[in-house]
């Protein structure tokens, strides 16, 4: 998995509540049986006409957003259905962190697994970002995981929280499979336990 | 001495492998479902790492998103990259020894009926599949959770999963039903109030004596839209409803072992003065039969109601109404009743179940489709098409005009040949009404079986207290 410790880049305004896993991914591109190359379809929908030609109104179409590293976002991101493709096809375009005052749970799991940073900030320090955000292309935002803060193209600073074993698989790009299997004895042992507690599962 | 502890608090517990010194928790799974959508780069992972696949006997796969649901299916599928996730799921299944229900299988169907039908779905246990509707699971009293595929690939390869603990949520519903009122609506209510983020970071348990009297089909619809509200799991403590369906399940306990089970789910409930980060109650008296006018889960209305003016919201979902209005191609004030469709779609993990399909069969009854409806009807297994078929249900259908197909997921998410064209209008059962869900530009109308029959056989919305059935 890539590492994630500091980003300075463009961040894209979404202000949009409830930007759904269906909008990030439509179904359509669910069939592949990568987890590469995702990026060009990400937000299709929103993104291309039905003749397969850009809208020229949507945010990452806009010249001053077409490298943005970062999205900030409306309440509820990335609700609906659990497909990793989301966070694939973020990742993919060249987005490693997302910012809202809210994420659905499955989402905000699946981006930590994938080198992508969700930031949950207040509504206040949110909408200061969107502002930033929609300054474009020379506003420039900075992510500092080590040190938590989010600060605007202006300087202002906003700390924010992150649990301490996902800060570390992500500074480190772990893979915690390899973490989970060092423990494979508790493993074991639980599970003699449990056949002698509950046998008939 | 632990203190009174909920239902979830108890489940998480005595599946507790070790809480690690960097701060992760490890939970045991007891089982595994697998669909060909998610599983494909989780198992390729496990083969590029040279690791094993480490419980197969608690892994259990079926094919259902990319499934046409027409006959010849199991011989050929169309679509190029649809047939090679289901023969990968195939292959898959095969080499690493799954518990594998193909699609020629008469049990094959969606992973969420397939799971409760064949007795793998029990009180306690803990489930997670690489789907957001595995909380339908949580009916029996079991924490199921929905994964993605980065956690397929953890819990084939450790049978655990890393998680911090959700809060607890307690939503009660008292009262009698209403006639014409389902668990579909309960459901639809409860988005309705506390909002598609109102349970994110929640497991929620419904309790009350409205949920008492669900039968099982009814509580696995609510339990399956709880993702809807955000929540992490949505679950129903078991009892004897619980215990009569499962008994004689082909994957349920027997003998000695059914009773020493019988013991140990008859202590799942929520003890009393457990705590509860937040409660909600509804009266079951104050629910009508509900439909979304929108296209997130929480924009619904009763039946009764009117497509809201977007002026009506505060903040950015007041930009999200006037957004999802214009997709919809609605005005405000509209009455519900004036909202004319172009399909009626009943299935999906949602409400596919027998009782889904006699509820909705009992509205049908000697009445044909509205002209110019598509009607489809697509069972949640082959069983349970089965048993429909043998009950007459599908000559009620057939019979009025609709589609009887084979089992799947089918329109609910247009992932296989079943989808909307763009403008499309959709009166369905299942549970996302995103903007594309059901096909790009397609509409989509949430409501129960019911309310989906009485629409179809109108032409439009209908509240379906007004439609007088005819007695069998």
């Amino acid at each position: 998995m890539d590492k994630f410790e500091k980003l300075t880049g463009i961040a894209a305004p979404m202000p949009l509540v409830n930007i759904d896993t269906d909008m990030i991914i439509p179904k359509q591109f669910l069939k592949t049986i990568k987890r590469s190359g995702l990026g060009v379809n990400l937000f299709d929908e929103m993104r291309y006409d039905r003749d397969g030609k850009e809208n020229p109104d949507f945010v990452l179409n806009k010249p001053q957003y077409r490298e943005a590293q970062i999205i900030v976002a409306g309440d509820n991101f990335g609700c609906g259905s659990s497909r990793e493709h989301a966070p694939w096809a973020i990742k993919d375009f060249g987005i490693s962190c997302v910012i809202s005052t809210s994420f659905a749970d499955i989402f905000f799991n699946n981006c930590f697994k994938n080198g992508i940073l969700p930031i949950v900030l207040p509504k206040e320090a949110v909408d200061v970002l969107m502002k930033d955000a929609e300054k474009g292309a020379n506003a420039r935002m900075t992510v500092d995981l080590p040190a938590q803060t989010v600060t605007t193209s202006d300087g202002e600073v906003f700390h924010f929280e992150v649990d301490s074993f996902k800060k570390h698989c992500l500074l480190n790009g772990l893979d915690d499979i390899g973490l989970t299997l060092e423990k494979a004895a508790s493993i074991d042992a639980f599970e003699a336990k449990a056949a002698a507690a509950r046998p008939w599962v | 001495m632990p203190g009174p502890r909920t239902l979830y608090d108890k489940i998480w517990q005595d599946h507790l492998v070790g809480t690690q010194d960097d701060g992760g928790t490890l939970i045991y799974i007891d089982r595994h479902l697998v669909h060909e959508v998610t599983s494909p780069q989780a198992f390729e992972g496990l083969r590029a790492a040279g690791r094993k696949l480490r419980s197969p006997e608690r892994t259990i796969a079926v094919p259902d998103h990319n499934l046409p649901t027409t006959e010849g299916r199991e011989t050929h599928i169309e679509d190029d990259q649809s047939r090679v996730q289901v023969d990968l799921l195939d292959r898959n299944a095969r080499e690493f020894g799954l518990h594998y229900y193909p699609v020629a299988d008469v049990r094959q169907g969606i992973v969420h009926v397939v799971g409760p039908e064949q007795g793998w779905t029990l009180p306690g246990t803990t489930i997670v599949c690489g789907d957001s509707h595995t909380a339908t699971h949580g009916a029996f009293g079991a924490l199921a959770q929905g994964i993605g595929t980065s956690e397929i690939e953890h819990v084939m390869a450790t049978q655990t999963l890393l998680q911090s603990k959700s809060r607890n949520m307690r939503v009660e519903v008292s009262g009698p039903l209403p006639r014409g009122v389902t668990a579909k609506d309960i459901a639809l209510t409860i988005i309705g109030r506390i909002g598609t983020a109102g349970g994110t970071g929640h497991v929620i348990e419904y309790c009350g004596d409205t949920i008492r009297a669900l039968s099982m089909e009814g509580r696995m619809t609510l339990c399956n839209m709880s993702i809807e509200a955000g929540a992490r799991a949505g679950m129903i403590a078991p009892d004897e409803t619980t215990f009569a369906y499962l008994k004689g399940r082909p994957h349920a306990p027997k003998g000695a072992q059914w009773e020493m089970a019988l013991a140990y789910w008859r202590g799942l409930q929520s003890d009393p003065g457990a705590r509860w980060d937040r409660e909600i109650s509804i009266d079951a008296a104050e629910i009508v039969p509900t439909v979304t006018w929108g296209t997130s889960p929480e924009d619904t209305a009763p039946i009764t109601g009117a497509v809201p003016d977007p002026e009506r919201f505060e903040g950015p979902k007041r930009e999200a109404a006037r957004r999802a209005l214009d997709y919809m191609g609605l005005t405000p004030g509209t009455p519900m009743e004036e909202v004319a469709i172009d399909v009626a779609f009943i299935g999906s993990c949602t409400n596919s179940r027998i009782e889904d399909l006699r509820a909705a069969a009992e509205v049908v009854r000697g009445r044909r489709l509205a002209p110019g409806v598509r009607g489809m009807v697509v069972p949640g297994s082959g069983l349970v098409r089965a048993q429909a078929e043998q009950e007459g249900l599908a000559r009620i259908f057939t019979e009025a005009g609709f589609e009887w197909r084979l089992a799947g997921c089918s329109m609910c998410l247009g992932m296989n040949p079943d989808r909307l064209e763009p403008g499309e209008r959709c009166a369905a059962t299942s549970n996302r009404n995103f903007e594309g869900r059901q096909g790009r530009g397609g509409r989509t109308h949430l409501m129960s079986p019911a309310m989906v029959a009485a629409a179809a056989i109108t032409g439009r919305l209908t509240d379906v207290r007004k439609l007088e059935t005819v007695a069998s």
